[in-house]
Order: structure tokens, then C-alpha cells, then sequence
């Protein structure tokens, strides 16, 4: 039984999944809590999953919202997501998987223990991920230039929808729920974007530790974790597209 | 299992492989660690001593003692002003519009009443007391802190899965305690629609002047707890499945781990919806969103914003979170008192498996009754019968609970000791709050009592007499482990007595008056013909009374913690003769927790075993061979 020393008892607060000293006990890199490696990593993925669990519910108080809205609204919905630009989503949406499937690939390359590998697979998913909010920032300008951003005090719904509403049947009293598409599609695709934008920010933090590490190799838990969470970034996507553009395709917006 | 297939990768990190392991975990049935005997790398004497650093051992520690010590003062410090918070509204009601000791003073400059408590003064008093005492008192101190203290040493871990995110989870408390205090003093001062925050109220910064700039702090600060909470959960969670010693079969772990498990999840997935329906709310304060704004809605003849939005659905969304927060702020304390009771019954829990499974029913049940809350809201009564139907089943797993405390009290040799108090008096209290529960589950009966005291009877008996009974149970029952020295005995059992008897007196009238129409969340009640009569006079004045000797009596408790906290004997290792592994190490624990991970060889209510010398057996030995066919869970292997 040694007890060691207050200098090396510094590392024992390291992160479940991002051990960063070892410990000299034959553990390789593993946190004092944790028993062994196999442990380590899988309370790192379950963590995660824990997290990304509270994230499906978090979003889904805002599809709920939505859902809500579009079922008491039906027309009005439809007439504003008409001006989304259906091209520039299907674009996006294959951006973002293309870069899911770069993070899949970066986190077998992980386990192979190929760290230039891996790191070239996480640029080009930063690459990937830096157009998708390129992308819809062309999308949000184009939008604000059509005075589509509703968060004005004196906003007011844009003439040429108040007609189409208008010649539909709506009630006037009944037009602001057109508001509300806008709230919700500005609301959740920026809220979106700010998990893309973190995404970013952890896979380039990833990147640099994955360098940092190639000889110890120890980054495959590193890999796998985030990626977790890039998938699910992308799976929100993968919902929030046909819920926002594609919802009224076939009805006759215009 | 996965890990199998992907082994090859942690191959490079640990030598061990990954087959060996997954053979130990399949030996063990799926319990924690598994077994260790298939290698031999000892993880035993992998222990750090404490940081020596103040600043890292005490402050900003990622010990998860530490942390839940933390948690448990700044609790038990905004338990004060949550209840002088009470006291004040307690005071307007049994004297309306007389000078309010103390706080007439303090704010006699800024009310320009000459001392009378202006009515929406009393809308911020009855809000920030709900929200201070659910938010900062009864969810930190169950979870918090004793979630914190308890799970790693109840399973035989070290620490917490992720020790920095819990680390975290204490620190995110501090922008909400800060942004809620702030609110007290900004321009309208705190928030005043009610902890349930109802738009349109809330919404509009000129429908009172609480909404003026005190709901967006409070609705920030709540943005923060909420955070706080959801780390801790996941936190809990790994931990809990995770991190269990050898031997630790997820049926072998102490009730309070259990109810504390159970209630991460709740936390884990009621949370994150609160967290969109306090940020929508937000953006609708701040930035001109119109989620809950009604269409043409004007509020003081302003014209109304372009809208559309629907006030109800915020209350959906609040109430899909706040019931199971119900039930957050309850479960904990029901498994701290099996354990409590079970211990000082010297007998086994009655039941545990039906406890533990009556305890996921709640929780299951907890998600499907949020609509209990808005019968008056409007609602289609096929839905509305759906509501009353689940939330009368909760009646059935509560009703398992209760029997079985009892069961387990039954010809048990009963110790009286302060922490069995507060857990019998939890079970008693707690029969009266969920009975009560059944008469508003019912549709008709609550269409009469909806927004009464009747429901703030419930619930005090619920959170005070149910949780806050609990927490004092725990307090009085940990505080050896956690401090290492004894509370005096005498004065708790005083404290008791005295919180006992003014509890009742508190809030037992509430109910008469509930059903004689007295509402809630109202400055003038006797301004209505029905209400102003002596017989509800006296007893506002009696329950106000009784209110404020129950808050007297607080003070025992205070004495005692401080006094025992740094003069009160030494605690041994045991002081109880209890069976779970936190007695199992020092008091209070190293910083490492346990010297030699603990090995589990039973349940942890093996009291009385016919054959042991004693009539505890800690889970740390194995059971004797004659009396294995006596106890509820025979020895494997």
C-alpha cells in the first residue's frame, strides 16, 4: 500500500475520459476512480449518451412546440416555409452527413491507433462543418434581405404573404401564427448551428490532442465521445429538414 | 458485447485484455466491476492523498465529499431565507397590512407605505419563497448534496465517473444563486408570477413589476440550475452503472442509491424540456418571439405585438418537467428513509425488490400526469379523465412504500434515535400529503380546490413533512460520516418534537380553509365576503403563529450542526451499526474513500441475521453458511 505523493496526486482530478498523466501503477492512463482502461471508456460513452439523451429532450420541447404550431396553423406554415430555399438544405444535408461519415472514419482510424489518419479525417470534417454554416448564413442573409427575420418590435408580415394568407381564407386575427414559423425556424436552426459551431471548436481541440498524443496513442476515447456527439448533431439536422423545408412541398404555397 | 469488438484499440492503452474482462463481467451477471480474480493488477492501493492546495481541496475540489458538502451548505443557507420568506407571508395573512417586523423596516423607504407591505411585495414573497426552497434548497440538498456524499461511497467508488463535470455542476449553481439575488434588488425588483411562472404575467415587463426585469433574471438563473442539474445527473448515472465495487449487483445496492439513480434519470430527461421552455420564454421576454403570446393579446391598453402563440403550451411544457420535479424532490428522501428505518428497525427492509420497482413506477407514472395540474386550463375531459386515471395509480406504488416502512417497523426492535424520528415522522406526514394528493387527482373534487390553500397543504406536507422530514433524517443520520463527530441526541430529538408539533399546526388548517375557498397567491383574502370571518381569521392567525415557532425551532437544528461541527464527539467508524459500505471506512472518509475497494457479498439489510455474533452484518461480510436460506438474497457461488 503507497501513498503517493502530493505532486503526483495532481493528475488524480483528470477528466473520466481524458486522462492526461498516467499514474505509474500499471494502469497505463487511467483515472484514479476508474479500475482499469475498458472501464474508463465505457463511462465515457455512457456519459455521453447520457448527455446526448438530455439534448433529444431538450430538442424535442422545441419540435414539440413546433409541431403544435403547424398543426394549428396549417396554411400559415406553409406559406412561410415556401421561402426557404429547398436546394441550399438538401446541400447542407449532405454536407453534414458526408462530414458524419468523415467522423465515423476518424474514429476507426482511432482505434487502429493511426493519429495522422485521424486528424486529417477531422480537418476535413471541420472543413465540412465550416461550409454548413456558410451555407446557412447565405441562407439567413437572403432571408433577412426579404425581411423574413421577425424579431423586430415593429415587425410586420411581408405583403405579398398577407395577400396569398389572405386569399386562403385565413382570418386576419389569425395571420400572426405566420410569426411564429419564422420564431421557431430562426430559434431552432440557430440553435442548431451553435451545436454545430461547438462541434467545431471540440474537434479542433480533438485534433490538436490526437497530434499531441500519436506516440502515447491514447485518443481513441477522445474520438469516439465527440464523434458521438457529431452524429447526433447531425441526426438533429436530419429531422429539422423535412420538419422546416420540406413540410408543405406539395401544397400549392404560391 | 461491444467491447469486444472494438478491444483491439484499448489494447495499446492496457495491457489486460479485453477478453479476460469481458469473461469476469459475464461471470458477474452484469453487476459492477465484476470479478477481479482473473488478474491480478491490483486497483486496491491506487489511492492520492488530498490535494494540499486550499484552493483545490476545499474550493474548487473534485472531490465529490467535498462537492456535496458544498451543496449542503449553500442549501441549508437558502433553506433560511427560503423560510423567512414564508414567515413574511404567513405575517400578511394572519395580519394584513400590519407593519411586518424587521422587513417593514429594511424597506419602509422603498415601499413609501409607512410600513405596509405593498400587495405586490407579497406576489414576490410567495414566488421566490417556492422558488428558493425547490430550486436551491430541497433539490440541491437531496441530490446535490447528498447524491454527491452517498453514491460513490454506497457502491465502493472512489469518486464520481466525471469528478471535473461535478466539480462543474456546484460552480453553475453559483451565476443562478447570484442572478436570483441580483434580482431581488434590480429596478420592480425579484419575479412575482408564481414559481410556475404562468404566462401571460410573466411575459408582458409591464403586466406587474416583477416582469419588469426580475423574470428574466429568474428565468436565467433557472437556465443555470438547470444546467447544474442535468451534469450532476449524467454524472449519477455513469457513477451508479459504472463504478460499482465487486459485488455490487445493481439488487444489492442501498435504497438510497436506488431512489438517487432513479431520480437522475428523471432529471436526465424531464430537465432538458424545462431548459426549452425557460429559453422560449426568454426570447419571447427579450427579443420579440411570440411562443406564448395569444394573438391581438394587449396588456394596460399597449397594442399587442403580432402574435399567434398559445399560453397553454407553456404550461406544458413547464408542467412535463415540474411534476416529475415532484417526484425529484421526493424520491431520494424515500429511499434515505428505508435505509434509516431499516437500520434502527435492526430488521431487513420489507420488500426491497417492491420497493425499488415501486419506486420506478413513480417515476414511470411521474411522466404521464403533468396534465393534473391544468383541469382549470381547458382541456378535452376524455384527456382530462386520462390525467385523473394515471395519477390516481400513483396511489398504488406509494401505498407498496408505505406499507412496507411499515412492514419493516413491524416487531422490529425500533431504536428511537433522532434520524428514525425524522424518517417515522416522513412516513406519517407523507401518508397525510398523498392521500390529500388523491382528493385533487380527482377532476371534480379539484375543480373546487384547484388554486386553494388546500393545495398548499398538500404539498407542504408533501415537501416539509415528506422531503424536508427526510433531509433532516439524513442530516442527523450522515453527519457522523460526513464531519466525523455526533450531533447531540437530546437536542435533536427537541428539534424533532418541536418541528413535529408546529409543522401540524402549520399546515394542517390549510386544508379547512383550501375547502372552504381561501385561495392561494393572494394578498386580501378577507376582501372576499366568504373569507372574512373570525373562524378563518383565527386560524390564519394560528397556523401564522405556529409558522413562526416552527421557524424558532429551526434554530435548535442550527446550534446543534454548528456547535457539533467542530465540539461534538467523536464519531467512529459505525456509529450506527449499519450495513452499507459507506460506515465501512473512516469517518469522515479520505480523500481516496476506501483504503481496499470493498468487496460486496450481499444486500445491504442483513440485520438480525440468525447465526451472526451481532445483529448487523455489513455488506463487507460474507454471510454466515447456516442462515443462508433465512435471508432474502442466498450467497451465490
Amino acid at each position: 500500500m503507497s501513498v503517493e505523493s502530493p505532486a503526483h496526486a495532481a493528475a488524480h482530478g483528470a477528466v473520466g475520459h481524458e486522462p492526461s498523466q498516467p499514474h505509474g501503477n500499471g494502469h497505463g492512463l487511467v483515472a484514479h476512480q476508474f479500475e482499469d482502461a475498458p472501464q474508463q471508456r465505457e463511462a465515457a460513452l455512457l456519459g455521453m449518451w447520457s448527455f446526448l439523451a438530455t439534448e433529444v429532450l431538450f430538442f424535442g420541447g422545441l419540435i414539440t412546440a413546433y409541431v403544435v404550431y403547424r398543426w394549428k396553423a396549417p396554411v400559415q406554415v406553409a406559406v412561410a416555409s415556401h421561402h426557404l430555399n429547398v436546394a441550399l438544405g438538401c446541400i447542407n444535408t449532405c454536407v453534414l452527413l458526408v462530414s458524419s461519415f468523415l467522423v465515423a472514419l476518424a474514429v476507426a482510424e482511432a482505434h487502429r491507433g493511426n493519429a495522422r489518419k485521424v486528424v486529417q479525417l477531422l480537418i476535413g470534417t471541420i472543413v465540412l462543418g465550416v461550409a454548413f454554416l456558410g451555407i446557412k448564413a447565405v441562407e439567413w442573409t437572403a432571408d433577412y434581405h426579404e425581411g423574413l427575420i421577425p424579431f423586430a418590435a415593429n415587425w410586420q408580415i411581408p405583403s405579398h404573404d398577407l395577400e396569398i394568407l389572405a386569399q386562403r381564407g385565413i382570418d386576419a386575427d389569425q395571420f400572426g401564427l405566420y410569426k411564429l414559423f419564422w420564431v421557431l425556424y430562426f430559434f431552432m436552426t440557430g440553435l442548431h448551428g451553435i451545436h454545430v459551431l461547438v462541434g467545431l471548436g471540440v474537434f479542433a481541440v480533438v485534433a490538436a490532442l490526437v497530434w499531441q498524443r500519436r506516440r502515447s496513442k491514447n485518443f481513441a476515447n477522445l474520438v469516439e465521445v465527440t464523434g458521438l456527439y457529431w452524429h447526433f448533431v447531425d441526426i438533429v439536422w436530419v429531422f429539422l429538414y423535412p420538419l422546416l423545408y420540406l413540410i408543405d412541398r406539395h401544397g400549392p404555397g404560391h | 458485447m461491444s467491447t469486444n469488438s472494438l478491444g483491439s484499440a484499448d489494447g495499446n492503452i492496457e495491457p489486460v485484455s479485453e477478453a479476460t474482462r469481458a469473461e469476469a463481467r459475464a461471470a458477474s451477471e452484469g453487476g459492477g466491476h465484476g470479478d477481479h480474480g482473473g488478474h491480478g493488477h491490483g486497483h486496491d492501493d491506487h489511492v492520492h492523498p488530498a490535494p494540499s492546495n486550499f484552493l483545490t481541496r476545499y474550493i474548487f475540489s473534485t472531490d465529490h465529499k467535498i462537492i456535496g458538502i458544498q451543496f449542503l451548505f449553500s442549501g441549508l443557507l437558502f433553506f433560511i431565507l427560503g423560510g423567512l420568506l414564508a414567515l413574511a407571508v404567513r405575517w400578511q395573512l394572519a395580519w394584513p397590512w400590519s407593519r411586518v417586523p424587521i422587513l417593514s423596516t429594511i424597506m419602509e423607504g422603498e415601499w413609501k407605505t409607512g410600513g405596509q407591505m405593498p400587495p405586490e411585495f407579497y406576489n414576490k414573497l410567495f414566488t421566490m419563497h417556492a422558488t428558493v426552497m425547490i430550486f436551491f434548497v430541497i433539490i440541491p440538498l437531496l441530490t446535490g448534496a447528498f447524491g454527491n456524499f452517498l453514491i460513490p461511497l454506497m457502491i465502493g467508488a472512489r469518486d464520481m465517473a466525471f469528478p471535473k463535470l461535478n466539480m462543474l455542476s456546484y460552480w453553475f449553481m453559483w451565476p443562478a444563486f447570484i442572478l436570483m439575488l441580483q434580482s431581488f434588488v434590480v429596478e420592480g425588483g425579484a419575479a412575482e408570477a408564481g414559481w410556475t411562472s404562468y404566462p401571460l404575467l410573466a411575459l408582458f415587463r409591464w403586466a406587474t413589476p416583477g416582469s419588469l426585469n426580475g423574470q428574466t433574471l429568474w428565468l436565467m438563473s433557472l437556465l443555470f440550475a438547470g444546467v447544474s442539474s442535468m451534469m450532476g445527473s449524467i454524472n449519477y448515472i455513469t457513477t451508479i452503472l459504472m463504478l460499482r465495487a465487486p459485488g455490487m449487483k445493481l439488487f444489492r445496492m442501498p435504497m438510497t442509491v436506488w431512489a438517487l439513480f432513479i431520480t437522475a434519470l428523471l432529471q436526465a430527461f424531464a430537465l432538458p424540456v424545462l431548459t426549452s421552455a425557460l429559453v422560449m420564454q426568454l426570447l419571447d421576454r427579450t427579443v420579440g418571439t411570440n411562443f406564448f403570446t395569444p394573438v391581438a393579446w394587449s396588456v394596460a391598453n399597449q397594442p399587442g405585438p403580432v402574435g399567434g402563440g398559445q399560453t397553454i403550451l407553456w404550461q406544458h411544457l413547464f408542467w412535463f418537467y415540474s411534476h416529475p420535479a415532484v417526484y425529484i424532490m421526493i424520491l431520494p428522501a424515500m429511499g434515505i428513509v428505508s435505509d434509516v428505518i431499516s437500520t434502527f428497525s435492526r430488521k431487513p427492509l420489507f420488500g426491497y425488490k417492491p420497493m425499488v420497482f415501486a419506486i420506478a413506477g413513480i417515476a414511470f407514472l411521474g411522466f404521464i400526469v403533468w396534465g393534473h395540474h391544468m383541469f382549470q386550463s381547458g382541456m378535452n375531459p376524455a384527456l382530462g379523465a386520462t390525467f385523473m386515471l394515471s395519477t390516481m395509480m400513483i396511489a398504488l406504488p406509494s401505498a407498496i412504500k408505505t406499507f412496507n416502512w411499515i412492514g419493516t417497523l413491524w416487531s422490529g426492535s425500533i431504536h428511537f434515535t433522532t434520524p428514525m424520528l425524522f424518517a417515522i415522522g416522513f412516513v406519517s406526514m407523507f401518508v397525510i400529503g398523498g392521500l390529500s394528493g388523491i382528493f385533487m387527482a380527482a377532476t371534480p373534487v379539484d375543480m373546487h380546490i384547484h388554486d386553494t390553500y388546500f393545495i398548499v397543504g398538500h404539498i407542504h406536507y408533501v415537501l416539509f413533512g415528506g422531503s424536508t422530514f427526510g433531509i433532516f433524517a439524513a442530516i442527523y443520520y450522515w453527519f457522523p460520516k460526513m464531519f466525523g463527530r455526533m450531533m447531540d441526541e437530546r437536542l435533536g430529538k427537541i428539534h424533532f418534537v418541536l418541528t413535529f408539533i408546529f409543522f401540524n399546526g402549520t399546515f394542517f388548517l390549510m386544508h379547512i380553509i383550501g375547502m372552504h375557498g381561501h385561495p392561494r397567491r393572494i394578498a386580501t383574502p378577507y376582501e372576499y365576503e366568504f373569507l372574512n370571518r373570525p373562524g378563518i381569521h383565527f386560524m390564519n392567525e394560528f397556523m401564522t403563529v405556529n409558522a413562526l415557532l416552527l421557524g424558532a425551532s429551526q434554530l435548535i437544528v442550527v446550534y446543534n450542526f454548528v456547535v457539533s461541527l467542530f465540539a461534538g464527539p467523536r464519531a467512529s467508524e459505525n456509529p450506527w451499526r449499519a450495513n452499507t459500505l459507506e460506515w465501512a471506512t473512516a469517518s469522515p472518509p479520505p480523500h481516496y474513500n476506501f483504503l481496499k475497494i470493498p468487496t460486496v457479498y450481499h444486500a445491504a439489510y442483513e440485520y438480525s441475521v440468525p447465526g451472526v455474533e451481532e445483529d448487523y452484518l455489513p455488506q463487507t461480510r460474507p454471510l454466515p453458511p447456516a442462515s443462508q436460506q433465512m435471508v432474502l438474497e442466498p450467497a451465490r457461488g
